[in-house]
């Protein structure tokens, strides 16, 4: 719970986000972070709510350890299904506009 | 449950840049020996801090005099026996009760939500906040979302509540706040801990500045930390340096993702909507403004005032004598390690646990069951 997980934001519909994380779509909420957002930038994300826009020359850095956890964890690896569960909390994405 | 090998930890450590690695592992035995004592300890509070320490075998290239202890850094795990009897007695009073997956094995005095959801209660288990809202939009009756986890997750909270929800939803709050444990860790009278490493995305949202007071008062300094590898051997060698130098400081060795004032959306929302208060942390103690309660004016969303909780009936049942044998409360203090327990391993495994340490991802106990807990190349190379 401590660990938040960036994605790249796809497009936004006022404070909702489209996000990928390594190629699945999900939709974050956007009341909380305090930089404006756009589409192109990376997010770090907590329980459905993007907490902080990361800078674009932070991004390589801020991805390697998640890159690296999902690559090699097995399905017991505690690191990577607290990962995995941050990228479950965003709302899957759906068609229709609404909450 | 396969603990990846000794070995594997080790080329692990690697997979990041070796040389810097070596480097800051050197750093680290150097700075401990300048220091001079042993142990030396520190204290990160943080479960992604652990999981990183123990799935990476950092504690492999700690020297011997450095000890790295894990404090109340597990939100689940501080949860209190109460908070969850209140999810329980709600639950098994008929009313649908949603809630993180890590808490639904912690049990309160007698059971767990899990045991409750067996015996047919309507327990659910949510990813976010906004999953709950969306499951009582969905539904006719009360729902209860039970809300665990520190100020990163409390702002979640929060913006759910102010973002609008349907009349039949209610929040029973067991939102924890890091900062006023620390210093009750720091004021017990048998710490050890000469300074603590400070999580790195909780700090995301209250910004470094709020451990500046603690540093000066307690006379102790705090880094906050990332999580890759890399990240929390270049916090410690930082902290060291400030434990070598007697430097009551606050160093942000995590400016990616940190600033000193932290996300002031996110603390604005947090604030209108919690209100410090305190209370007590499982097997730490009572922590005064350590709980994050609704104001006065969410009380038509707080369970705890819309619905009449009766815990008499958990009360009623005694503890189990496993249950007083657990040493979860010391573990998390930092006093004792995952292996001082006479349960560890034995009678409490992960897929048995006794203590909330061994139920959470984020609990010192599971980290160490799943990972291998305290890896000593050096003895496992003479074997």
């Amino acid at each position: 719970m401590c660990l938040g997980v960036p994605g790249r934001v796809i497009e936004i519909d006022g404070l909702l986000a489209t996000v990928d994380f390594w190629g699945v779509r999900r939709q974050v909420r956007l009341d909380v972070v305090d930089e404006p957002v756009a589409a192109g930038d990376y997010v770090l994300n907590h329980v459905g709510f993007a907490i902080r826009r990361i800078h674009e020359s932070e991004i390589e850095t801020t991805l390697a350890l998640y890159e690296q956890l999902l690559r090699e964890a097995d399905e017991d690896d505690l690191m990577a299904a607290d990962v995995r569960g941050e990228v479950e909390a965003s709302a899957k994405r759906r068609d229709k506009k609404g909450q | 449950m396969s603990a990846p090998s000794r070995e594997a930890q080790a080329r692990q450590l690697r997979f990041r840049d070796p040389a810097e690695a070596r480097a800051l592992a050197a750093r680290i035995a150097q700075l401990t020996e300048q220091i001079g004592r042993d142990p030396v300890a520190v204290m990160h509070v943080c479960g992604s801090h652990e999981q990183a320490i123990a799935r990476f075998g950092l504690r492999a290239v700690f020297p011997k005099a450095l000890d790295v202890i894990m404090g109340p850094g597990c939100p689940v795990c501080v949860t209190d026996v109460p908070e969850i009897d209140e999810a329980l007695a709600l639950a098994e009073a008929g009313v649908r009760v949603a809630t993180y997956g890590d808490i639904l094995r912690v049990r309160g005095s007698s059971r767990s939500l899990a045991d409750a959801k067996a015996a047919g209660a309507r327990v659910e288990v949510v990813y976010s906040v906004t999953q709950a809202v969306e499951l009582a939009r969905a539904s006719e009756g009360p729902l209860v979302f039970f809300a665990t986890g520190f100020e990163t997750t409390a702002v979640a909270t929060a913006a759910a509540l102010l973002a609008g929800t349907p009349p039949n939803f209610s929040v029973l709050s067991a939102h924890k706040y890091i900062p006023p444990a620390m210093e009750i860790v720091a004021e017990m009278p048998d710490t050890r801990v000469e300074g603590f490493l400070a999580a790195g995305h909780a700090a995301t949202i209250t910004g470094a500045r709020v451990f500046e007071a603690f540093a000066a008062r307690h006379r102790l300094p705090v880094v906050v930390a990332g999580f890759e590898p890399l990240d929390v051997l270049a916090g410690l060698a930082r902290l060291l340096e400030l434990v070598r130098d007697g430097r009551a400081e606050v160093a942000n060795m995590y400016p990616r993702c940190v600033t000193r004032e932290g996300n002031r959306v996110a603390q604005e929302q947090l604030w209108r909507v919690f209100r410090p208060m305190g209370g007590c942390w499982r097997g730490i103690a009572h922590v005064p403004n350590g709980n994050l309660r609704l104001r006065d004016e969410w009380a038509h969303v707080d369970a705890r005032r819309r619905f009449d909780i009766d815990l008499a009936p958990l009360r009623a049942d005694a503890p189990s004598g496993l249950l007083r044998q657990c040493r979860c409360g010391d573990i998390r203090a930092g006093l004792a390690r995952p292996s001082d327990c006479a349960l560890f391993g034995r009678a409490c495994t992960a897929d048995a646990p006794v203590g909330a340490c061994m139920v959470s991802s984020e609990g010192t106990c599971r980290i160490w069951a799943q990972y291998g807990g305290h890896p000593d190349l050096e003895t496992e190379a003479q074997q």
